[in-house]
């Protein structure tokens, strides 16, 4: 016999269902019921940087729009800091969250985040943290969305680099079309966009 | 200082692919999960305090009532949130959804029979105190049917979201309540491979907790992922 190890484990996860943005994003939902909707406004008024927006669609193994997705995104501001790491300016959340429209595209309105510290020295390129979760999906599914246009950076990026089939790096890059980046994610399928454990 | 996250054990929460839960299939990555060690971007996350939220917030008897108490039977949900080092995670917010009653959402795309409850929205949130506990007041949510199997019918549950310090720990799952016969037929539940963490997400009834004569309550404890101590790694590393 041995000592018992004490950790707890882990929660585990279920599917948020599809009725997630009862929950979280209750306006989404057809009904007001908080004074204040979290995560509504990711960067606040007073932040640096460009102002940026995203648009694109969850896409499920068939092709056809999820539409009851959640996404949650998390990034540094225009300096490269994370909220919590250092400071930032007021009404700067770093955080958000957005569910699609009806025909199934999500927006994301915020700053471009700047590079980043990554581990042991490294840099990371400018990118969002995504969350997604929906009916369907057993436990939210992680993935980054990066910025075409920041090649330098991105061919340095520890994590891009880590993606073993080099053409599937792509699929964690939004590209600029007119006023918006364009940011498709592919749950499965031929372009299935890379998801991460963290 | 904390360190990294102790790994998420991929073994214990359900896999992507689960076809008897049938939505799953066409939306279940195929591909492996890229593993990466945590930098900020994992390591931090966001942050909600008081200002946040209404103290309110947390009783579902009475944040959408109109006319009256909804309908159902009373009940408090209360636990604590810890970590796995079984550490309490204060100030971070929790938020629950659930059915009323009756087993009816008030959501547009639902159109179970069961009616709507005027008086109850059917979503609540607090932040834990300085213990990582928390308590939602609301009613027993009712079973509904859903189209899996043509008679497939979920048991009780209110859906449940933490985020703890870390983007990395952010967390969604459904708390079950002790007793409930549909627990073992629902091909959700069953996405868990282990009956352990079955277990785990089945919230006990908690006499201590009740006001007498008044609500009853049921207990739920929260674990999220561990931060890895850190005695041995001040040195610079190789990779
Ligand atoms: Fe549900």
């Amino acid at each position: 016999m041995v000592q018992k190890l004490d950790y707890l484990r882990e929660t585990p996860s279920q599917t948020a269902g599809p009725y997630v943005h009862i929950g979280l994003s209750p306006r989404d939902a057809g009904f007001d019921i908080y004074d204040n909707q979290l995560g509504e406004d990711i960067a606040g008024p007073d932040a640096k940087g460009e102002r940026i927006t995203i648009q694109g669609r969850v896409l499920d193994g068939t092709g056809a729009p999820v539409r009851d997705v959640l996404i949650e995104t998390w990034q540094a501001n225009a300096d490269g800091i994370y909220p919590g790491r250092g400071a930032v300016e007021d009404g700067f959340r770093g955080w958000g969250r957005v569910v699609p429209d009806a025909e199934g595209v999500f927006t994301i309105k915020t700053v471009k985040p700047g590079a980043a510290p990554g581990r042991h020295d490294t840099v990371m390129a400018p990118h969002l943290n995504l969350w997604l979760v929906a009916r369907g999906i057993n436990v939210g599914l992680n993935t980054r969305m990066y910025f075409a246009d920041e090649e330098a950076l991105n061919a340095d990026d520890a994590v891009l680099n880590l993606i073993e089939q080099a053409h599937r790096r792509d699929s964690l890059l939004a590209q600029p079309d007119g006023d918006v980046y364009r940011f498709d994610i592919h749950l499965q399928g031929e372009r299935e966009t890379v998801f991460l454990d963290i | 200082m904390t360190g990294e996250l102790y790994q998420r054990d991929r073994t214990w929460h359900p896999p992507a692919l689960t076809p008897d839960y049938k939505t799953s299939v066409a939306r279940s990555p195929r591909l492996p999960l890229l593993s990466l060690q945590n930098s900020d971007s994992e390591l931090t996350g966001p942050t909600f305090g008081h200002g946040d939220i209404a103290a309110g917030d947390a009783d579902l008897l009475s944040n959408y009532a109109q006319t009256g108490d909804p309908i159902g039977e009373r009940i408090i949900v209360h636990g604590r949130v810890l970590d796995e080092n079984a550490r309490p995670v204060p100030n971070t917010l929790v938020e629950v959804w659930q059915a009323n009653a009756g087993g009816r959402y008030r959501h547009v795309k639902d159109t179970y029979f069961a009616p709507v409850d005027p008086n109850f929205g059917g979503c609540g949130r607090t932040i834990t105190d300085a213990e990582g506990r928390y308590a939602f007041r609301t009613v027993k949510p009712g079973a509904y049917p859903w189209r899996n199997w043509t008679n497939s019918w979920r048991p009780a549950h209110i859906h449940v979201s933490v985020f703890g310090t870390a983007f990395a720990q952010r967390l969604i799952t459904q708390m079950y309540f002790e007793g409930d016969p549909l627990i073992p037929k629902c091909p959700i539940v069953a996405t868990l491979k282990d009956p352990a963490a079955v277990t785990q997400l089945t919230a006990a009834l908690d006499l201590n907790a009740t006001i007498p004569l008044d609500t009853i309550a049921y207990k739920f404890d929260i674990v999220l992922r561990g931060h890895r101590a850190t005695w041995f790694e001040n040195r610079p590393e190789g990779n």
